[in-house]
């Protein structure tokens, strides 16, 4: 028999419960270690509730999917007519659908502020990047998600914008008509499509996001939170080891966090309860239109959660190319002179610069948009090793700083607005602008992100009694 | 960091402001449709119109009659004035027409009305704002098929099905030069033979029906909207609550 | 820890807001799962496909039996003869349950408590699915000896499956698998020729 813990005979009936569960599963331990004492940092502030938000959310959409699907009938035939069956035959079938798709655009809203925070306080620096490099994977699996989960209504947004993103895989070179084939598995998106993106939306991919979000968790739990100061509270332990500056998750964050989801709920409910269509940017109108392969609306665009990317592959154009290959010839110059490498390696620069040049100019502009949206995602992959400020947390560093992170908010909302737009020459100039400075933000980042003068960080967190 | 944050978010709202004015506008605009969602009188007349001028061509395929219930209609009144191409009170709103017909009549199957006013939002206007104009912009035309053309939606190939409540008229355009393009703009109506109603008795009756169709498109908004207020009192409160909740514990921390 | 929850007096402040909280909290919970479970039940669409049914007698001959699907089921319309009307009775004693006194508000709607179970002597309207295993009994409107049925048969059904059998009123003979009388739906007339299955104002 293994050591079990005894307990006395006297004891409560739910204490004996706990021993006999605690002797063959961890449950006390696991909530010892990551809710009641598991240290948090106790200045946590606003921009810390959209962690415990992504959460609910990823609940929310779970639970409303799964009672979406006891209705939904994933065949092109049926598929539109079974939507609005949800909305207007099944009872409360309305509630399921406008909280599932409020939920979607609560969801990227929740992440990109929740990315946002991991930007300003230096969340991702070591030894917190894999905590980085699994949520960003999460979010490329939520974008995945999301577009899936898009096609299934079957309107003409659906129809079209699943058929456009799709032909934007038959853009690679060799390789893209017969991945786009394989992707829609028939030649044009059509019921086959609908299927498979079906069981990518409702099993694959929540599975994979579930394993994700635990081992993002994981991870986290692992080195412990950073916070608004970016000071280690680690450091500074008292005589038990228990963090000077941390508190117990349990019973502090768990409260805290209640406050952050009840406000929430009360703007998620406002949009679900008075305006779900949201101006036509949560519910878009021509969705209400049942698809029709053979007639586009006149105006495509994705959902706005995409826009900011859209922008970018639709701003790279032919000109842009050009642009694109002119920087590479100044930036392989520039480290030719500047850095300090070896003959051979200058030698490898040279080729490289080289080919990349002849494939900017052969390869279609259309691929090299491909790229430059999925560059985008992808280059935020490597911001632990992009930024090489001494300190970690905007508070901390020079003012102007805060004018180089100002901007790059600003021009993240500009490329959004023209995403949603349609195409027009000054707006596709202020595109190419918005993502070269995009670009330089991060591939510049090694750079500027030692420039200026630093403040002193102190070695205790600045926190204000409550 | 707050200060430049707020700067750079009142930035780009300028910018956003800005930029929505150089939006592409086109075509005439669309009137407001009056909101009569909350109206059971207009939306049973709406329905009687819809069931009698729009039913023939269009299906309503999403809609069951018994849900007129819900905007003060009995099932036997249903039964009584509603019911005219199926004996149930439970079926869908079919069409009149076998759609190989109206293909073969209209050049293809009249679009189904069930979320129209949901589906035609635009810029201009809502869904219900285009419907309403659409519907008292007809003019004759004898260049095309149907005799009826119309400044919403120019070359459609739907006819006036609404012209003996209205009248017949005629579209009077005038050319402009702007841009140093001669373009044909419409100036005013002329009214060719009067109708059964009065111009006013039918933007009325018009916007019975557009707001009908759009009680159709949604029909939950009102129960929705008014439950909403329910949620949101709970919520309120319940914020209240958890906000004392997190003060008292965190007043211990130092 | 904070060990300063476990040793002290009770900190009022904190009970209240926690009692408060829990309590909202878990009248939120029961209300929003109100709507889930009722997604659960029959949707606008099955109502509406299990709506009652009209059915038109007019053509129904003494000794002839309609069959209407009404919720998925077969419903059976017999007219049935003075003969076989008068032979009801006969059957009594070896039925189970001659009065229909078992599972009245399931089985046999008020109108039908009667000898014949109907609301007009002549005219049997019953569900015909037998309450063994669901199977649906084939008409022996012939009186007297057949195989699987006793020398004194009056007519009535004889359930394929198992052997049961039910008299022309529907009602279950002795011995056999089946427990049950056969399920009078609700129904009434609209006129003498017209019937509805699935509706009766009168109840």
């Amino acid at each position: 028999m293994a050591e079990m813990k005894e307990i006395s005979p006297n004891a409560p009936l739910a204490d004996k419960a706990l021993n006999w569960v605690d002797n063959r599963f961890p449950a006390s331990k696991l909530f010892k270690e990551h809710l009641s004492e598991y240290y948090a940092p106790k200045n946590f502030n606003f921009w810390y509730f959209f962690g415990s938000l992504a959460l609910l959310v990823l609940v929310i959409q779970i639970v409303t999917g799964i009672f979406l699907v006891m209705h939904y009938k994933p065949d092109a035939a049926q598929a539109f007519a079974s939507v609005e069956y949800i909305m207007r035959d099944v009872p409360w079938g309305w509630l399921m659908r406008t909280t599932h798709s409020t939920g979607a655009s609560a969801f990227f809203i929740v992440v990109y502020l929740h990315m946002f925070r991991g930007l300003l306080y230096g969340s991702y620096r070591k030894p917190r990047e894999l905590i980085w490099i699994f949520g960003c994977a999460i979010f490329l699996c939520l974008m995945g998600e999301a577009f899936f989960g898009y096609l299934l209504p079957w309107g003409q947004m659906s129809y079209w914008g699943a058929q456009v993103i799709v032909n934007l895989f038959a853009a690679i070179p060799f390789i893209g008509p017969d991945l786009a084939l394989l992707i829609r598995g028939d030649y044009v998106v059509s019921d086959a499509t609908l299927n498979r993106f079906f069981s990518f939306h409702v099993i694959a991919i929540p599975l994979v996001l579930l394993g994700l979000v635990a081992a993002h968790i994981l991870a986290l739990h692992e080195v412990g939170s950073n916070n608004p100061d970016g000071v280690e509270i680690k450091a500074k332990k008292d005589a038990r080891g228990i963090p000077l500056d941390g508190i117990p998750f349990h019973p502090y964050y768990t409260v805290h966090d209640i406050l952050g989801v009840s406000v929430f709920l009360l703007v998620f409910s406002a949009i679900v309860f008075f305006a779900p269509e949201a101006g036509g940017y949560f519910l878009e109108y021509n969705n209400f239109i049942p698809a029709d392969s053979l007639k586009t609306p006149l105006h495509i665009a994705p959902v706005w959660y995409f826009t900011p990317y859209y922008s970018m592959l639709r701003a790279t154009t032919d000109q842009m190319v050009y642009a694109l290959a002119a920087i590479v010839v100044v930036a392989s110059l520039w480290v030719l002179v500047k850095a300090k490498l070896g003959p051979v390696l200058k030698g490898l620069v040279v080729v490289a610069a080289a080919v990349l040049i002849a494939l900017l100019l052969t390869l279609d502009a259309k691929f090299w948009g491909v790229v430059t949206m999925g560059g985008a995602v992808v280059i935020l992959f490597f911001l632990p090793w992009l930024d090489q400020s001494p300190v970690k947390s905007i508070r901390y560093r020079p003012d102007w700083h805060k004018a180089i992170y100002a901007v790059f908010v600003l021009f993240f909302f500009v490329l959004g607005y023209l995403g949603i737009q349609p195409p027009t020459p000054t707006g596709t100039f202020i595109a190419q602008v918005g993502t070269l400075l995009y670009f330089a933000f991060f591939l510049l980042m090694p750079w500027w992100s030692r420039l200026g003068t630093f403040k002193p960080v102190p070695d205790r967190v600045s926190f204000v009694a409550h | 960091m707050k200060n430049s944050f707020r700067a750079a978010l009142i930035a780009a709202s300028l910018l956003l402001g800005v930029a929505t004015t150089w939006a592409n506008t086109d075509g005439i605009a669309w009137d407001k449709a009056p909101n009569k969602t909350n109206d059971l009188a207009a939306l049973q007349n709406g329905a009687k119109l819809f069931v009698n001028y729009c039913l023939n061509c269009h299906s309503a395929a999403f809609m069951r009659y018994n849900r007129l219930r819900d905007i003060g209609l009995t099932e036997q009144q249903i039964k009584d004035n509603l019911l005219f191409t199926t004996e149930k009170v439970g079926d869908t709103m079919k069409a009149a027409i076998d759609p190989k017909q109206a293909k073969e009549w209209f050049g293809g199957n009249p679009p189904d009305l069930t979320v129209i006013a949901r589906s035609r939002s635009g810029d201009k206007g809502s869904g219900a704002d285009y419907i309403y104009t659409y519907l008292r912009s007809y003019y004759r035309d004898d260049t095309k098929a149907t005799g009826w053309n119309n400044l919403a939606f120019p070359n459609v190939g739907m006819p006036h099905v609404l012209w003996q409540l209205q009248g017949e008229r005629s579209a009077v355009f005038e050319e402009i030069e702007a841009h140093e393009k001669k373009t044909e703009v419409f100036k005013q109506w002329q009214q060719l033979s009067s109708g059964t109603l009065t111009p006013l008795q039918y933007d009325q009756a018009v916007a019975d029906l557009v707001g009908y169709l759009q009680w159709m498109s949604d029909p939950t908004q009102n129960d929705r909207i008014r439950l909403g207020v329910w949620v949101m009192l709970f919520l309120l409160v319940f914020t209240f609550v958890a906000w004392r909740l997190n003060a008292a514990f965190w007043k211990n921390v130092k | 820890m904070s060990e300063a929850t476990l040793s002290g007096p009770v900190d009022k402040e904190k009970r209240t807001w926690l009692i408060a909280s829990c309590a909202m909290g878990g009248a939120g919970a029961v209300a929003v799962a109100v709507p889930f479970v009722q997604t659960f039940t029959p949707s606008e669409r099955a109502k509406a496909a299990g709506a009652a049914v009209e059915v038109d007698i007019s053509n129904l001959k003494p000794g002839e039996k309609l069959t209407v699907e009404w919720r998925g089921k077969p419903v059976w319309v017999v007219r049935r003869t003075p003969e076989q009307v008068a032979a009801l009775k006969k059957n009594d004693t070896q039925l189970a349950d001659p009065q229909s006194a078992r599972k009245p508000d399931e089985l046999t709607p008020v109108y039908a408590r009667n000898e014949g179970r109907s609301i007009k002597p002549e005219i049997l309207v019953v569900v015909g699915i037998c309450s063994h295993l669901g199977c649906s009994p084939s008409d022996k409107f012939q009186p007297g000896a057949q195989p699987s049925l006793p020398d004194d048969w009056n007519g009535g059904f004889l359930c394929p499956c198992h052997g049961s059998t039910f008299d022309l009123a529907g009602r279950v003979f002795k011995n056999k698998p089946a427990p049950d009388n056969l399920e009078v739906p609700q129904h009434m007339y609209l006129s003498d020729t017209r019937l509805i299955i699935g509706e009766d104002k009168k109840a």
